[in-house]
């Protein structure tokens, strides 16, 4: 071929070929990811899928403070330290000077990060009157609302440059948690006033500039986002040069890609090809103790849950280790609270239900069902990180319940339909579960058990219960994480003893990357962070 | 041929309202809306449920929620997306190439392969090759396409290494948008290492959507063709001494070409949702992999523009279609 063509084709053809190796010299400090989905948009504040904190708030984005990454102990970032009120109620957040935010071909900055930039992130979200409050139309600050921060912070103050300090309606001890997530992300106030000067105030929440380990360089809808590395970062530079997500929607093709090496790290390996991931010596699974729990949630405002003699009947019916073992397939520990043993204030010395048929038929005796019953069992139609297969796990419960008389008539809906029958109260007994946004125990019981969640649906089981309710508002209010603990120790018992669920078990997570990859450590809330990622020479 | 044209273009406004109403009312007969998908495990609050609705203008009834939908279409407004909020008209505008791109392809390989086959397995009926063909076109027409898509991945990307797995450009390459059409772009960049990647990018993906109009049109072709064989013109023209290959290639096929046509005509409707799958598998950003999205989403504005889009590009195909009968047949015309 190369014979018949004239010289000049072959000096075309050996430029191409060096700038072929050139690239892949170049490429040596680039790390491909094969993320599962496009994110909404590259603004931290107006979403609350996983996939959007990944591309954004994650790589491009800074806290006041966040989570320690594989834990959920709370690290200093943007502020260095900070101080409670003695009555818990305000909280002074000393910066960090010297943090730079990125640049791009529209902004420039002329100063670093200080106390202007944190009161305008959180008075856009807060404050209706600020002028970018509504800047793109239909945007709702759907996380802030979700997390009732409303509710929570009356204002932020600025005492000077380098300090500021939130004061609460009301004390509030999961707030440090909460300003560690994605929506409390810290946009630069320069970049905003900049763009509205410039004419174009909707570019900036296109075109992220953040003070993250990251810079964005571009987006091709549905394909790649590009990333390269921000010098100037705070915390060090990351060791990568460049970061690329490459969206793969397909759990099998992001395995083959990993494969043939076209990404190092992916998302979301499915659970059936765990084994064949392990054995592939190329290949390196880590995993992690979820922040999860999956239930099943008795509707106590319905017949006959109403009696807890009932409930704990059937707690003692169902045989949790066969569920492990075929539904979880060992990727799980069963669950005996509704947090998960990894969190704080986990009460370890309750004693679980134990598999007891003939326990279980004496209890539903004595509530005045010696026959059983027959029940409607709800069960999810879809995978979720906290249960792997509904339809398999209500099949068991159906096996184990019927042999102490209650039978029960499997059912289920479309998940969005799932998701909206259950939160008017329109389930008896339904499968259920929850994945934990800021590793603050309160994340579980109020959403999941609390009084006020039975208004909005988050509560299933539709339990409300005093004493239980007085415990964990105290532990919120209560500023010490160890008297907390106790709280929510105490508080674990009354779930027990009232057994408004079943609960069945906390999944472990996996993410599968190659060799070559260095210095990768699973997230506790189930982010995916590279800052600290190195490639070897593969 | 004026009046034709003018009768089909009238065809075209109850077609529009047959299409939007079809969209609007499928979209919304799937359970569950917008906000549910917000909310997700967690609860809302009534008020803020309320709010949303209103927000997203879903608190009316359904028939002045189509009205108003209508009234902003004839304007030129698809409205936009309820999860990024962008335009539906730029993202589809944006996605819509990778879609062209594949689907052109993907009708080039069955009509490249389709063809040749047709006519060999009608030449050679009830032969060997015939058998061949036409048994391999039945398979290939038979088979799911996201199972096929796989097939080949495992096999041609996975174990011989040859074919990247998915996505339409290696990574690396960071190619300027200018057309939208990869191959296109990666040569205005002047870069021959992102056209040959990208061209890589396109085999599989095009076997994958191609194989069943490639089944359809080898069958079409050997049915059209043995018709055409019998015909009085192929025997006077063998009888005049033609050669074998201009018997067939310029006397039969281009009769036998007519009803071929047609058939692919139609398959530029079954391309475009095979591409749904297609692009599903392949992560090809194109309009397939968005409206499945949407779909998941509830993101009804995608959903019912990304159809009506659709529907409109194939109704004009098909348009252009029968418009093409009188080139290729002069016995048909359009007075």
């Amino acid at each position: 071929m190369i014979k018949r063509t004239n010289r000049r084709a072959v000096t075309f053809a050996v430029m191409a070929l060096s700038a072929l190796t050139a690239a892949s010299v170049a490429a040596k400090g680039t790390l491909v990811y094969c993320s599962e989905g496009s994110p909404e948009g590259f603004q931290p504040q107006f979403f609350s899928t996983g996939t959007t904190f990944d591309a954004v708030s994650v790589p491009m984005f800074n806290r006041l403070v966040q989570f320690e990454i594989g834990t959920t102990n709370i690290v200093p970032a943007l502020a260095e330290s900070w101080t409670v009120a003695p009555d818990g109620k305000a909280y002074t957040f000393k910066l960090r000077k010297g943090v730079a935010f990125h640049s791009n071909a529209n902004f420039k900055p002329t100063r670093d990060f200080d106390a202007d930039d944190v009161l305008f992130s959180w008075n856009r979200m807060a404050d209706e009157s600020q002028p970018f409050h509504k800047l793109t139309a239909g945007q709702t600050f759907a996380y802030f609302d979700d997390m009732g921060m409303k509710n929570i912070v009356d204002r932020v103050e600025k005492i000077d440059d380098y300090t500021v300090r939130f004061v609460l309606k009301r004390p509030e001890a999961p707030f440090l948690a909460d300003m560690a997530m994605d929506f409390a992300s810290i946009l630069s106030k320069e970049y905003f006033d900049t763009m509205m000067k410039k004419g174009t105030p909707n570019a900036a929440d296109v075109y992220p500039i953040g003070t993250g380990p990251f810079q964005f360089v571009s987006y091709q809808k549905d394909a790649t986002i590009r990333y390269k590395a921000f010098d100037k970062y705070w915390g060090g530079r990351p060791k990568i040069d460049n970061l690329i997500y490459s969206i793969t929607r397909d759990a099998t093709a992001r395995y083959a890609k990993l494969k043939t090496g076209e990404c190092q790290v992916m998302a979301f390996p499915k659970p059936a090809d765990l084994d064949a991931m392990r054995s592939d010596p190329q290949l390196a699974i880590q995993r992690k103790e979820g922040l999860n729990i999956g239930y099943i949630a008795f509707n106590v405002e319905k017949k006959p849950f109403d009696d807890k003699r009932v409930r704990q009947a059937l707690n003692h019916a169902t045989n949790k280790d066969a569920i492990l073992k075929a539904v979880y397939q060992g990727n799980g520990q069963a669950a005996k609270n509704p947090i998960p043993p990894i969190l704080w204030g986990y009460n370890a010395a309750i004693h679980d239900y134990a598999y007891d048929p003939a326990k279980a038929k004496e209890l539903l005796a004595q509530a005045g069902y010696p026959n059983g019953f027959d029940v409607d069992l709800w069960y999810l139609p879809v995978t979720r990180p906290y249960n792997p297969d509904g339809k398999r796990m209500a099949e068991l419960i159906q096996a184990d319940w019927a042999k102490v008389g209650v039978r029960a008539k499997l059912i289920t809906y479309e998940w969005a339909e799932y998701r909206k029958r259950s939160k008017t109260g329109e389930q008896t007994v339904m499968m259920f579960g929850w994945s934990g946004d800021n590793g603050d125990p309160d994340n579980f019981f109020v959403p999941l058990l609390g009084c006020e969640a039975v208004k909005g649906g988050g509560n299933v089981s539709r339990w409300c219960n005093k004493p239980f309710e007085d415990l964990v508002i105290k532990a919120a209010q209560t500023p010490k994480q160890a008297d907390r603990a106790k709280l929510y120790e105490q508080a674990q018992v009354i779930v027990h003893d009232e057994a408004p669920w079943i609960p069945i078990a906390h999944s472990v997570r996996f993410d599968a990357l190659r060799k070559e990859v260095h210095g990768y450590t699973m997230d506790a809330t189930a982010h995916h962070y590279f800052d600290k990622v190195e490639l070897a020479a593969p | 041929m004026l009046r034709f044209v003018l009768r089909r273009l009238a065809l075209i406004v109850p077609t529009f309202f047959g299409v939007t109403l079809l969209a609007f009312a499928l979209i919304h007969l799937i359970p569950g809306d917008p906000v549910e998908n917000i909310s997700g495990e967690r609860g809302m609050d009534p008020a803020r449920r309320a709010r949303l609705l209103h927000q997203f203008g879903l608190d009316e009834p359904l028939p002045v929620q189509y009205a108003r939908y209508i009234g902003h279409v004839l304007r030129g407004d698809l409205g936009q997306s309820l999860t990024t909020h962008d335009s539906v008209a730029r993202e589809f505008a944006t996605l819509f190439p990778a879609t062209v791109e594949l689907a052109f392809f993907a009708l080039l390989f069955a009509l490249v392969v389709g063809l040749p086959a047709g006519v060999l397995a009608a030449v050679k009926r009830n032969t060997v090759a015939d058998y061949a063909v036409m048994g391999v076109s039945l398979t290939g027409y038979s088979m799911p396409i996201f199972w096929w898509a796989l097939l080949l991945i495992l096999f041609f990307s996975v174990q011989l290494g040859i074919t990247p797995v998915s996505g339409r450009i290696a990574v690396q390459f960071d190619v300027p948008s200018v057309t939208g059409f990869m191959l296109i772009d990666t040569l205005l960049a002047g870069d021959l290492d992102a056209f040959r990647s990208a061209l890589s990018h396109l085999v599989l993906p095009t076997i994958a959507l191609g194989t069943i109009p490639l089944a359809v049109v080898s069958r079409m072709t050997r049915s059209a063709m043995l018709e055409v064989l019998r015909e009085d013109f192929v025997r006077a023209a063998r009888a005049k001494g033609l050669p074998r290959w201009r018997v067939i290639v310029v006397h039969a096929l281009r009769n036998a070409l007519i009803p071929v046509v047609t058939v692919v005509g139609l398959q530029i409707g079954l391309l475009l949702s095979g591409a749904i799958l297609t692009e599903t598998i392949f992560s090809w950003p194109g309009v397939g992999n968005w409206l499945i999205h949407g779909v998941q989403s509830r993101d009804y504005p995608v959903v019912q523009g990304g159809i009506l889009l659709i529907a409109g590009i194939v109704i004009a195909v098909n348009l252009v279609v029968d418009m093409l009968y009188g080139v290729v047949n002069p016995r048909i015309r359009h007075a």
